[in-house]
């Protein structure tokens, strides 16, 4: 009688169906969870990652499938004058814009870490360049390059009289390089000002007073405290910027499709024009498949040659 | 040597001569204010100029010597009409926006899940996923398309826009990832815990707990998903093929400019058309927009 009342207390408990089961069931879970974001980016990123790799050592064509040439593609491409000046422009163009908008942009980030009226404002309009299609605002500067209508010309020659012929900022090789990177910088700026003035924020303000009660100059303290404290953000933004400036199509692909005379290819346009719009699959691969070492190259070199300082000085910040 | 700057910086604190304060005040102008205007003039002159140029008529476009280019002298529609009516801009701009619009969401679910999965689930090897998912992110789409394009080829695909909903998420996956790893972390576990022990499942708890407080990351999330797809360049532009089907970056280069002679008018007013969407949406969103930018690169 009394074990009766005593299971008579202990209410059934409400079985879970097993669905409800399997929901919980913590292995099952944690595949379910990784499951979409994993398989999507196995099946169009790892797996391409690979048929790149593997399709540079083939002859595949467009509409053909191809078979195992060796180190054809690349042997063609070491005598290819062209690669070579892509390679060359590839890196010219990925050191100077980096060079260009680490400058530019921690300057705007230390003007922009003042107090200011209007700064979240001013904030939203300097970010513009970053947030509009890249191919929009490089036809606005294929406009503005424009030989005949160049705005900057205009200025230069009819208002201001310094000059007096036109630029011809994209008929010759080197102008058009330039013109190329200037377009580049300009829409990097942005990003590198809005991150670095992130990184800047979390310095403590104490620091900079006890900098200055030492008896610092402003160049002092910019060397001594924001810049070292700032290295490990810089460290980041710029191995992204370095990878994305490097792999960059966008902006040639609108302004001058690689010409004049194929002298502004980057690696990413002469692969896209031989791969795709010329149909050697296999040759267009290879060419993409020659980046891989400048990337990794650059990742650790500016990984590790900035980073460094992070972990020698121990902090345990991940 | 440390009582002089002592005394200087006493002295500013204090007290400022009439001079040095005109001299402060000419110096900030100096080294603050000019600079910053130069920065901002340049950096919104090529928008300024996009305007101006799809709203001129074509007389006043190319003749800057009866009328100044800076200004506009007869403001027309006459661009935008034609981009309108003439061309299949208003198809280019619903498939774009579709495209992002799906891109952004199957990235967003699959990322939620995988964040959680990786932050809270907390099995063996959930930093190596991690880890795996933010190496993802730095493998650029310019090594990926051509591969990415016979992939697409033989899946059947090609020229749909399906392919680019699919492919999209390569570059959008890791990112949101990463970010909502890093707004989960700030989440405390306790909530959960407290959760756990009342008798709720681990998807009540991502749902009822850990997403609400999530909100702001998965904001931050949607809206550079949905900027980023609609800039794509590269794969909508090997991926698809027929006009009406295309993006409108990819429709602005490869259809409007024909033959020599470049309409600038129209050029620039589908590209002012074309930023638009995406300023209105960011200029929305501008916090969300800034803290996911600086939040990814804190983490």
């Amino acid at each position: 009688m009394a074990v009766a009342t005593v299971t008579d207390w202990t209410r059934a408990r409400p079985q879970p169906s097993w669905l409800a089961r399997l929901l919980d069931y913590k292995p099952f879970l944690v595949v379910a969870c990784l499951l979409p974001a994993v398989g999507l980016l196995t099946v169009f990123l790892t797996y391409p990652l690979g048929l790149g790799i593997w399709l540079a050592f083939t002859d595949t064509k467009i509409g053909r499938s191809g078979v195992w040439v060796g180190l054809e593609n690349f042997e063609y491409l070491m005598s290819d004058p062209q690669f070579w000046s892509a390679v060359f422009y590839s890196i010219f163009y990925t050191a100077v814009a980096t060079f260009g908008k680490f400058g530019l942009g921690l300057w705007l980030a230390l003007l922009l870490n003042n107090h200011l009226p209007f700064k979240s404002l001013l904030r939203a309009i300097i970010l513009l360049p970053w947030i509009v299609p890249t191919v929009l605002s490089a036809i606005a500067f294929w406009w503005i390059y424009d030989p005949q209508f160049s705005i900057v010309s205009y200025v230069f020659v009819d208002v201001l009289g310094v000059r007096d012929k036109y630029f011809d900022f994209l008929g010759t090789t080197w102008p058009a390089r330039w013109s190329l990177i200037a377009a580049n910088i300009w829409r990097g700026i942005p990003f590198v000002a809005i991150s670095l003035l992130a990184g800047l924020q979390t310095i403590s303000p104490s620091l900079y007073e006890a900098a200055l009660l030492d008896g610092s100059t402003a160049w002092q303290r910019f060397r001594y405290v924001t810049f070292p404290l700032l290295l490990p953000i810089l460290a980041i933004v710029m191995t992204f910027s370095i990878i994305f400036t490097f792999t960059d199509f966008q902006l040639v692909y609108a302004i001058t499709r690689g010409g004049p005379v194929n002298s502004t290819h980057l690696m990413a346009t002469l692969a896209f024009q031989r791969g795709i719009a010329g149909g050697e699959l296999g040759e267009g691969s290879a060419i993409a498949v020659a980046m891989i070492p400048f990337l990794v190259f650059a990742t650790l070199f500016s990984y590790f040659a900035l980073a460094r300082r992070k972990w020698q000085q121990g902090e345990a910040n991940d | 040597m440390t009582d002089v700057p002592a005394a200087e910086t006493k002295g500013s604190a204090t007290a400022v001569p009439e001079a040095m304060a005109w001299d402060n005040r000419a110096r900030r102008v100096v080294l603050l204010y000019v600079p910053l205007a130069c920065f901002v003039l340049i950096l919104l002159f090529p928008f300024y100029w996009m305007t101006v140029t799809s709203f001129k008529p074509n007389a006043e476009l190319y003749d800057y010597k009866t009328y100044n280019p800076f200004l506009i002298g007869s403001p027309t529609l006459d661009h935008i009409y034609k981009l309108l009516f003439q061309t299949a801009y208003p198809r280019w701009l619903l498939t774009t926006m579709m495209v992002a619009v799906a891109s952004t969401t199957l990235s967003l679910l699959s990322s939620v899940l995988a964040a959680y999965a990786i932050q809270r689930l907390r099995f063996r090897g959930s930093q190596y996923v991690g880890l795996a998912i933010y190496l993802a992110y730095l493998v650029p789409p310019s090594i990926l398309f051509i591969p990415l394009a016979t992939v697409v080829f033989q899946l059947g695909l090609f020229d749909s826009p399906l392919a680019l909903i699919l492919t999209f998420p390569t570059f959008l996956v890791p990112f949101c990832t990463w970010l909502l790893i890093g707004y989960f972390k700030s989440i405390p576990y306790e909530l959960e815990e407290c959760a756990l022990i009342d008798g709720a499942t681990r998807l009540q708890i991502l749902r009822r707990i850990t997403l609400p407080l999530a909100v702001p990351g998965l904001i931050s999330a949607g809206i550079f998903s949905f900027t980023l797809s609609w800039n794509e360049f590269i794969y909508s532009l090997a991926f698809i093929q027929s006009s009406e089907k295309k993006t409108v970056p990819v429709a602005i280069i490869t259809e409007l400019i024909s033959g020599d002679v470049y309409q600038w008018g129209a050029l620039m007013a589908g590209s002012l058309l074309g930023s638009l969407p995406v300023a209105i949406f960011y200029s929305f969103f501008v916090d969300y927009y800034v803290s996911s930018l600086t939040g990814a690169v804190k983490e």
